[in-house]
């Protein structure tokens, strides 16, 4: 029996290595390259081991793109963005836990169905809205500051439940009233001029209420025990205390999880911000390079160098908190 | 591609793997690679003079040729997400209970038939999951083939993805591109609800 067992782990592995080899094969060739001359990347037999290249080939990539300035532009907005969502979704998240109010039920399943929608019947509407409305999005932005501010000042002043159904109501019709009236008026009050297009803000604005973040955080928060919570409320401790010092430090795993996720998607994406940043000094650093494959006289060593550096940081990364990678993907993956 | 990565959780899972950790890191490390990243290595290394065809002592234009091309992409691709499922179907395999294997094993199944009665069936709800998720992000490709092979040769990879790009951002005709996004998700929502169908709400 034993011995039979060692046999199929001989196969297992036998079949496992090459397999295993080929896949890694592409992310070492991305490293060799950055560091070859050019003539060597299409030399045959292919160069398996590194070369001295990588500086000279970080200079064509520089005087191609000014490639260091899109790094920098990659960085601001995936960290701005990642902070200011995780803020945001474990508010909602939270909200959505821990929290009884009237229609929660079909707010959660609303925020679960845009998990649904594909993001090309998105792309469009939401082009024309940054791009050619932005005036209309400002507007749309400011009324729905205007509510919040209101919501949270009738939470803060503890309406009766029996009160709180009629404030939807009330609620419900002031938004559509706005939608139709304010939007409008705002629009043509406003005689700046105003484009988020070309900004950091235009790639990091439409993503922010991000539903997947919202699914997530609230799953954490279902986990934190209610106890905990009603100990707290009856000590005295306000709602926004009891949310920062406790219910937080107690999904601080989850909100890392979240936040390489959040980061990860950011800082790889490419159709939106291709759309929205057309200046090259704008540009991120995934877009810069995906401007240079296309092109014909061109330093692939150069391509490469970018590959790298847009990569290696998160493969070390990969390397050293691999679970919280991968509790990040399975969220998305196992919901019951 | 969920054939491959269904094989690779298992082994993945398997008890009688020696340096599970490394054999990780080689098939989830693609994961955290970015789509225009790995489309230039693609390109690169499927180019006339490039590592491939140097390897196989081949002169084939992949990017050139129509079934050449298609082959490049789907490779790229499953390099890129097979691991993505496995760590999905690894989690789902490690939400089997143990007992079930245990009772089969002193009933006297074999691993074949184990896998058969109990991994699979067991495993139905999540590779439903990844079949309609690869299914709907492959309708909404776009970085790969736009960067791989620009849409061609001719027409040949153009995706609704990159086809909607080019109408509506490079000829900016909104109204058609319009057209189009509705039955990218009029697709989706028909994979959407023939999952829904067979998956079931009970489960």
């Amino acid at each position: 029996m034993k011995r039979q067992l060692w046999w199929r782990s001989l196969w297992l592995h036998l079949f496992l290595t090459p397999l295993a080899l080929l896949w890694l094969a592409p992310l070492w060739l991305m490293f060799v390259f950055s560091t070859q001359p050019e003539t060597a990347i299409f030399s045959t037999p292919t160069p398996i081991l590194p070369g001295n290249q990588f500086v000279a080939n970080l200079q064509s990539l520089q005087s191609d793109t000014n490639f260091l300035r899109t790094l920098f532009n990659s960085v601001m907005i995936a960290g701005i963005y990642t902070v200011l969502s995780i803020f945001l979704t474990s508010l909602a998240g939270y909200a959505f836990a821990r929290f009884q109010f009237w229609g929660k039920g079909l707010l959660f399943s609303l925020v679960i169905a845009t998990l649904t929608i594909p993001y090309f019947a998105v792309v469009i509407p939401q082009f024309i809205l940054v791009a050619r409305e932005a005036k209309t999005l400002l507007a749309i932005l400011i009324g729905m500051g205007v509510f919040g501010a209101t919501a949270l000042l009738l939470a803060w002043l503890h309406f009766s439940p029996t009160l709180g159904r009629v404030m939807w109501l009330g609620y419900a019709v002031a938004a559509l009233a706005y939608l139709f009236f304010g939007v409008p008026a705002l629009r043509e009050a406003m005689t700046f001029d105003f484009r988020l297009t070309n900004t950091w803000w235009a790639v990091i604005l439409p993503a922010l209420a991000n539903s997947l973040g919202v699914f997530f955080m609230r799953q954490s928060f279902l986990s934190v025990p209610m106890s905990l919570l009603e100990a707290a409320r009856i000590d005295g401790a306000s709602e926004f205390r009891i949310f920062f010092r406790i219910a937080i430090p107690l999904v601080l795993p989850a909100m890392a999880a979240l936040a390489i996720v959040l980061f990860l998607t950011s800082w790889n994406d490419y159709l939106w911000p291709l759309l929205v940043l057309s200046d090259r000094e704008m540009q991120t650093a995934p877009v810069a390079l995906g401007s240079l494959i296309g092109l014909t006289r061109v330093s692939w060593g150069g391509i490469m160098v970018g590959a790298v550096m847009t990569t290696l940081p998160f493969l070390v990364l990969f390397l050293f908190l691999q679970r919280y990678f991968i509790a990040g993907i399975t969220a998305g993956g196992v919901k019951d | 591609m969920l054939a491959l990565a269904t094989g690779l959780a298992i082994a993945l899972n398997s008890q009688l793997l020696r340096a599970k950790g490394i054999f990780r890191f080689a098939f989830f490390a693609p994961v955290v690679v970015g789509a225009v990243a790995y489309s230039a290595v693609f390109r690169l290394l499927f180019n006339q003079n490039g590592a491939v065809n140097a390897a196989l002592g081949l002169e084939f234009n992949w990017i050139f040729d129509p079934v050449g091309a298609m082959a490049v992409i789907i490779i790229a691709l499953t390099w890129r997400w097979t691991g993505y499922n496995a760590i999905i179907i690894l989690a789902g395999l490690q939400s089997i209970p143990k007992d079930l294997y245990e009772a089969a094993q002193i009933d006297g199944a074999s691993p074949w038939q184990q896998f058969w009665r109990i991994t699979l069936p067991s495993l139905r709800p999540v590779l439903l999951f990844c079949l309609v998720l690869s299914i709907i992000g492959t309708l909404q490709l776009f970085t790969e083939p736009w960067l791989i092979t620009n849409g061609g040769p001719g027409t040949a990879t153009t995706t609704l993805g990159v086809y909607l790009y080019r109408q509506g951002f490079q000829n900016i005709n909104f109204g058609y591109a319009s057209t189009i996004a509705y039955v990218i998700t009029l697709l989706a929502l028909v994979f959407s609800i023939i999952q829904l169908r067979l998956f079931g709400r009970d489960q």
